[in-house]
């Protein structure tokens, strides 16, 4: 039986009053019927009672979808989706879920003990019927700083809402800035995500605001049913600070084989974003089975003089990822940051990087990429610097390091920089290591058995990247790097 | 009471065509007594104490190895730590990204795991690890820095020291700790070896020099050559070789 009574009963506990942005409305269980066509699309947007305007948008990418080919280059092989096999509003319920703990993969239970979930906790994230996310953010008690969150945000005049909201209450921000950094045409993903997106998280940060605190998914408790096209969009304006945190330590488990989220970054004059993302989700069984497809878009435009993004990545779930976070350097001066830790064990495969493109005058990027491949699994790194004829003086720094694990496991590293600047500088670093059987025995004769000994030197691997992270993901991110590696030495 | 007893141990380096390192060595180490093994270049000195350790590089071909009346040679490397045994390493590791307070911390928590302990906290182990390493003249600028990236020959060996006297050892094996060490440092370093030892502990020290030995004083001195222990005597063996040489010995 769920031990979703058992949370209730806690969160009673706490209070009520306390929790009152903690509790989620009865998820009506409909389903739309399977499959995509233009009526799907209309009673995506009918249901969620949106404007005119953005209906059209969705319109507009269905049909450009509908004339996209899915991208063949991937390195990773999978098994191609059939987008006519999906349902695309909520999820089909009567769809196997476990019934209990004892039905979910055994090895996933041994990473939340790991962890240090509890019970209940582990039934919401492992998706067993009957077990609701309730209040999300009195689970993950590391992070509810306080659910007065909303009262300090909107003291501070910052917007962070799910954006299903922000497209009825502030229709001029979203219509200036939503698809203005992804074009709906980008790409097959991106298409079909803005034409059959559910929900995601909307994010606006006044001229000269420092975001009062980290803005983390986690307090979005409303937002669980996103779904399989999260939509997320921040804007910084004028001089502003934040730091966005997506995604969690526990491995999620999920119906939705398909996940193509599209993410959407506007930093203006002087103002900085970081985004941080820990990626967990369910990898499937040691052959794969099971695992999610992870195809993503997350896109930064530093579009005002002086701005900043910075993309900081911890990359361990997934069967299949696709992604590249990538920052268009529009503005003079402006910076890009990508810092990246990919881990692939078993059967898993990432691609992954970024590309920065340099338009603006004297801009600055740098990136950092740390991939661990383990077990058969498979990596690659893509990334392109594109250096425009109007960027004089702009400068790259990238550096990859590849780590491999045993002997059955890959890892591919393809730079791609096109320079039309003349003025510009670019440095490019890569290397291919292993870990070596003397630091393995070292750590050994200080007494850390196996496990501990590849999570440490792994961890000391991905320093460069792992100080980018915000304080509260660090040590739990350290942890789950261990834990991703287990059982791929001895 | 024996603590270590090695009984016709050979060895040899585990991959088809490796040679045979260790031919038949004795050893028996009691409580509370220091041994020292003096021998020249490549005749298996630090062979013999990576195997102590549980290093698999090598291939156990014949003998015995008891540790406390256990087999040591069933156990894993990190179980030999965990009960007792230290390697002070002639050539210690460099482990970049981590930091050495970091890289310390787990091996003691290890350790306490194991002794079904409770970890340390955190500020307590910076207090003694800040402690003990301002009696090995160790700055708290060095603890921050990865585990010996970049460190000195005479710095490793002092934070090979450090290691040792945070992790209190039952019994320490010290694979040429004095080579490289300035006049002080090696005083400081002979210090810390003594102030950890006491009745109920061993030690094997492997060095080239005699001068280490005044310092720390050693129950037995041994000559290794060939793999094997050829000569064994007191303090006064360490000072005769110091004098004639290994040619005496036949090498
Ligand atoms: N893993 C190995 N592979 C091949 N040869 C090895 C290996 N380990 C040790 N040897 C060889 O075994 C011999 C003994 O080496 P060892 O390091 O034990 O010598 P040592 O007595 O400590 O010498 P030194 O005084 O120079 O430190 C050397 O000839 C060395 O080259
Ligand atoms: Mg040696």
């Amino acid at each position: 039986m769920p031990a979703t009574e058992e949370t209730i009963e806690q969160v009673n506990k706490l209070g009520k009053e306390k929790y009152k942005y903690g509790f989620v409305s009865d998820i009506e269980s409909e389903t739309f019927p399977i499959g995509l066509d233009e009526d799907v699309v209309r009673r995506i947007s009918a249901k969620k009672q949106e404007p005119e305007w953005m209906l059209e948008h969705r319109l507009k990418a269905f049909k450009l979808w509908k004339e996209m080919e899915e991208p063949e280059w991937l390195k990773p092989i999978y098994e191609k989706v059939n987008y006519q096999d999906l349902a695309y509003y909520s999820s089909p319920v009567q769809k196997e879920k476990p019934k209990s703990l004892d039905e979910v993969d055994p090895k996933l239970l041994e990473v939340y003990e790991k962890l240090g979930i509890p019970l209940r906790e582990q039934e919401i994230l492992a998706g067993v019927e009957g077990a609701k996310p309730i209040a999300i953010d009195a689970v993950f008690d590391s992070v509810s700083v306080g659910t007065t969150y909303k009262e300090t945000l909107k003291e501070a005049g910052v917007i962070f809402c799910p954006i299903s909201e922000a497209i009825k209450d502030y229709p001029d921000l979203v219509k200036k800035y939503f698809s203005s950094v992804v074009p709906i045409s980008d790409n097959f993903f991106s298409a079909l995500n803005s034409a059959v997106f559910t929900d995601g998280s909307f994010v606006y940060i006044p001229e000269g605001v420092d975001c009062p605190m980290e803005l983390s998914t986690y307090f979005r408790i409303n937002a669980e049913n996103t779904g399989q096209f999260e939509r997320t969009l921040i804007i910084a304006d004028k001089g502003s600070y934040v730091s966005y945190l997506e995604g969690c330590t526990a491995p999620q488990r999920d119906e939705n084989q398909l996940h193509a989220a599209v993410v959407e970054l506007v930093a203006l004059e002087d103002a900085e974003i970081k985004y941080s993302t820990v990626q967990n989700w369910y990898s499937g069984d040691e052959e794969g089975k099971g695992g999610v497809y992870n195809f993503v878009t997350k896109r930064g435009d530093c579009r005002g003089n002086n701005s900043k993004i910075s993309w900081t990545q911890v990359e361990t779930g997934s069967a299949v990822t696709w992604k590249y976070p990538s920052c268009i350097l529009r503005g003079d001066n402006s910076t890009g940051e990508f810092y990246s830790v990919a881990i692939t064990n078993n059967h898993q495969q990432a691609d992954t990087g970024t590309k920065m493109i340099h338009i603006g005058k004297n801009t600055n990027s740098r990136i950092v990429s740390k991939g661990i491949s383990a077990g058969f699994s498979d990596q690659t790194y893509r990334g392109l610097v594109k250096i425009q004829k109007s960027a004089s003086g702009a400068r790259n720094h990238t550096q990859c390091d590849s780590l491999l694990i045993g002997n059955e496991c890959g890892a591919h590293t393809v730079p791609y920089i096109e320079n039309k600047s003349t003025s510009s500088v670019l440095e490019h670093e890569a290397t291919t290591s292993k870990i070596a059987d003397e630091q393995m025995f070292y750590c050994t004769t200080r007494g850390m058995d196996e496990e501990e000994a590849v999570g440490l030197l792994v961890n000391g691997f991905c320093k460069e990247v792992m100080q980018e992270l915000p304080m509260e993901f660090a040590v739990e991110a350290q942890k789950l790097i261990g834990i991703s590696l287990e059982g791929s030495v001895g | 009471m024996d603590l270590l007893n090695i009984e016709n141990l050979h060895a040899r380096v585990d991959n088809p065509d490796g040679q045979e390192i260790l031919k038949g060595l004795n050893l028996t180490i009691k409580k509370g007594e220091i041994h020292a093994i003096m021998g020249p270049n490549g005749t298996g000195k630090s062979t013999l104490t990576k195997i102590l350790a549980g290093s698999d590089e090598y291939e156990i071909t014949q003998g015995s190895v008891n540790y406390n009346g256990e087999d040591l040679l069933e156990k894993e490397a990190h179980e030999r730590a965990n009960e007792g045994i230290f390697l002070a390493f002639q050539y210690p590791v460099e482990i970049p990204g981590i930091a050495t307070s970091t890289f310390l911390r787990h091996a003691l928590n290890a350790k306490l795991r194991h002794n079904e302990k409770e970890e340390i906290d955190n500020l307590e182990f910076i207090k003694l690890l800040r402690q003990k390493a301002k009696t090995l003249k160790i700055s708290d600028e060095m603890l921050k820095r990865p585990v010996n990236v970049g460190f000195s020959g005479g710095e490793k060996k002092r934070m090979e020291t450090l290691q040792m006297s945070i992790l209190d050892p039952h019994l320490g094996l010290l694979d040429e700790t004095d080579s490289g060490l300035d006049i002080d440092a090696l005083r400081t370093v002979a210090e810390g070896v003594n102030y950890i030892h006491s009745k109920e502990k061993g030690f094997l020290i492997i060095t080239h020099y005699q001068r280490l030995l005044d310092y720390i004083k050693p129950d037995f001195v041994h000559i290794m050559v060939g793999g094997k222990i050829i000569k064994t005597g007191d303090y006064k063996l360490a000072i005769e070789l110091e004098e004639k040489g290994y040619q005496a010995y036949g090498v």
